[in-house]
């Protein structure tokens, strides 16, 4: 065998290996969609878009999901609200200013909490977080937006602080030294020159860390309380697309329209992390440093 | 008539139910290792998949929570399929509150009212000024289904109410909140929770078997006439002592 014919095998085996996550992917989105689009023939894409009423076992059933894709959304935001400036500012400190041993300890202590399981961090929400906020508030439910936007936070925390670290790692040294040469402090160099060159990465990171909570489904589940009414303070229950369909599609029948309503609410989630990839696409891409400080 | 080839194998074809299905399943389980030669499968689908198996002939015991309509019947009929109505179990749900509310006591109409969102606070039953919080189940469940049919009547839950998937769930989450109602099948009280009163009637299993109690309903095993080989063996298993037992360990009423 010619040395030639031995790359262009090897080079298509690695191109195979490659294509089966596309196709993975491709197959997915053909079978999310072809099962969902049946209810489009019951309900318009308007009406259950943004329909309020979600009952889908009444006779005759209904199909808004506006209360869930506001759930969704909701608990998306309050963790989001909580998460970026922890993680964003342990990456600061990690990337900038923690010595190498304290460092050393930190970025992977925060890494692993990526591996704490979701359901463990549900399973805290309910039996830890829940009493502590109906004991300590006197509220009527422990099992609401603001114990769900917690645990999501926790789990957001780690894809933020360690991919802003990276940004923040990437920075180059000449920056910095530019900085220092022109009698900046530390703090400044940080706030006026490290961070706005990380700027991207760490836009990359936030969106990714919402992307992870708006498909979460355990946490959601366990601790959202349930509720299809929309929310009217952040200490209701809701109930967020992945919860619907992980509580509902084990009883639903078999290609009936309970069945396609809840592949309908997985494509509108699809749509929705999809789109966080792309932002977070395209703001690497179009604010990408470019340039650099050597002579 | 039986269907002939289901019973010369010693096998019995169980399907409908899906509230049935855990007894089904234990009474099954018991019976086989009692006796090797009987082969039980068990599906479920509802009720009403149920009796339309046994119609069809490609089941030999429908469980069903509720009893024949007279359409099925009809079919049935047409089919040359006589149902035999087996009742085995009272499936009885009991509203449950924190043990620290002083109500102990409503109606059907109040529970209704609060479960559709209607009635807000619990001093507008007599208890103090706090705000209702309503646990309901998943859809699925036939708790549920015994709910919507005894207490709602076909009204809709409010979108308010909460979701839990199983009644353990609902005891533990009760257990620990003051503003909280719930409902549970009555193998599931304990003394962690504060069982009411429906219409001034306690649910117990007297009640219950009585009909007094007015959350309650009979569940059912329906043959093609009177049974024999294996099936009758089934169905005397489920009525005799050790089938009652397994009806209770499962959280319903015995029927006597």
């Amino acid at each position: 065998m010619s040395r030639k014919l031995k790359e262009i095998i090897i080079k298509n085996i690695f191109f195979l290996t490659a294509l089966v996550s596309v196709a993975v992917l491709g197959l997915i989105m053909v079978f999310i969609f072809r099962e969902a689009v049946p209810i489009f023939r019951v309900v318009s894409v308007f009406d259950f878009l943004f329909g309020t009423q979600w009952y889908p076992t009444y006779k005759p059933p209904e199909f808004g999901i506006l209360p869930l894709i506001f759930g969704s959304l909701i608990v998306t935001f309050f963790s989001t609200l909580i998460a970026v400036p922890i993680g964003v500012l342990s990456a600061i400190y990690i990337s900038e200013l923690a010595r190498p041993w304290i460092k050393e300890i930190f970025k992977p202590v925060i890494e692993l909490l990526a591996g704490i399981p979701s359901v463990v961090l549900g399973f805290f929400g309910l039996v830890i977080i829940a009493p502590w906020l109906q004991d300590t508030f006197d509220m009527p439910t422990g099992l609401n937006i603001i114990n769900c936007s917690m645990m999501l936070a926790l789990m957001a925390v780690p894809t933020i602080a360690s991919i802003s670290e990276d940004a923040l790692y990437a920075v180059p040294r000449e920056f910095k030294e530019a900085s220092y040469a022109l009698g900046a402090t530390k703090a400044e160099t940080i706030i006026r020159v490290v961070v706005p060159a990380a700027v991207s990465g760490i836009s990359t990171a936030v969106i990714l860390g919402m992307a992870r909570a708006i498909g979460e489904t355990m946490v959601v589940l366990m601790i959202g309380g349930g509720a299809t009414a929309i929310p009217e303070g952040i200490f209701d229950s809701v109930r967020p697309m992945p919860a619907s369909i992980a509580a509902e599609m084990g009883e639903a029948p078999f290609r009936g329209l309970h069945y396609h309503a809840l592949f309908a609410t997985g494509a509108v989630l699809f749509m929705l992390t999809l789109a966080f990839n792309l932002v977070a696409d395209y703001i690497s891409h179009r604010f990408r440093q470019v340039g650099s400080g050597t002579l | 008539m039986m269907s002939g080839t289901a019973l010369s194998q010693g096998r019995v074809v169980i399907k409908g139910s899906t509230t049935v299905l855990p007894v089904a399943q234990a009474a099954a389980e018991a019976l086989m290792k009692k006796d090797p030669q009987v082969q039980v499968s068990i599906s479920g689908g509802g009720s009403g998949d149920g009796i339309k198996a046994l119609i069809d002939r490609i089941t030999d015991i429908a469980t069903s929570s509720r009893d024949i309509k007279p359409e099925e019947s009809a079919l049935a009929k047409s089919h040359g399929v006589k149902p035999l109505a087996h009742k085995v179990a009272i499936d009885a749900i009991v509203p449950i509150v924190h043990p620290g509310n002083p109500v102990s006591n409503l109606s059907v109409e109040q529970l209704s009212l609060i479960y559709q969102g209607k009635i807000r606070n619990w001093n507008e039953v007599g208890g103090e000024n706090r705000k209702i919080v309503m646990i309901s189940r998943d859809t699925s469940s036939g708790t549920y289904e015994s709910w919507q049919e005894k207490i709602l009547h076909g009204a809709k839950v409010s979108p308010r109410s909460q979701l839990q998937v199983s009644s353990g769930a609902i005891v533990q989450l009760i257990s620990r909140n003051r503003f909280a109602i719930g409902y549970i099948g009555i193998g599931y009280v304990n003394k962690s929770v504060k069982a009411l009163k429906v219409n001034g009637i306690e649910a117990t299993a007297e009640n219950a078997q009585s009909g007094k109690y007015p959350v309650a309903r009979p569940l059912f095993m329906f043959t093609d006439g009177q049974p024999g080989g294996p099936v009758a063996s089934f169905i005397k298993f489920m009525l005799g002592r050790e089938g009652q037992k397994i009806v209770a360990r499962e959280g319903f009423v015995p029927i006597k």
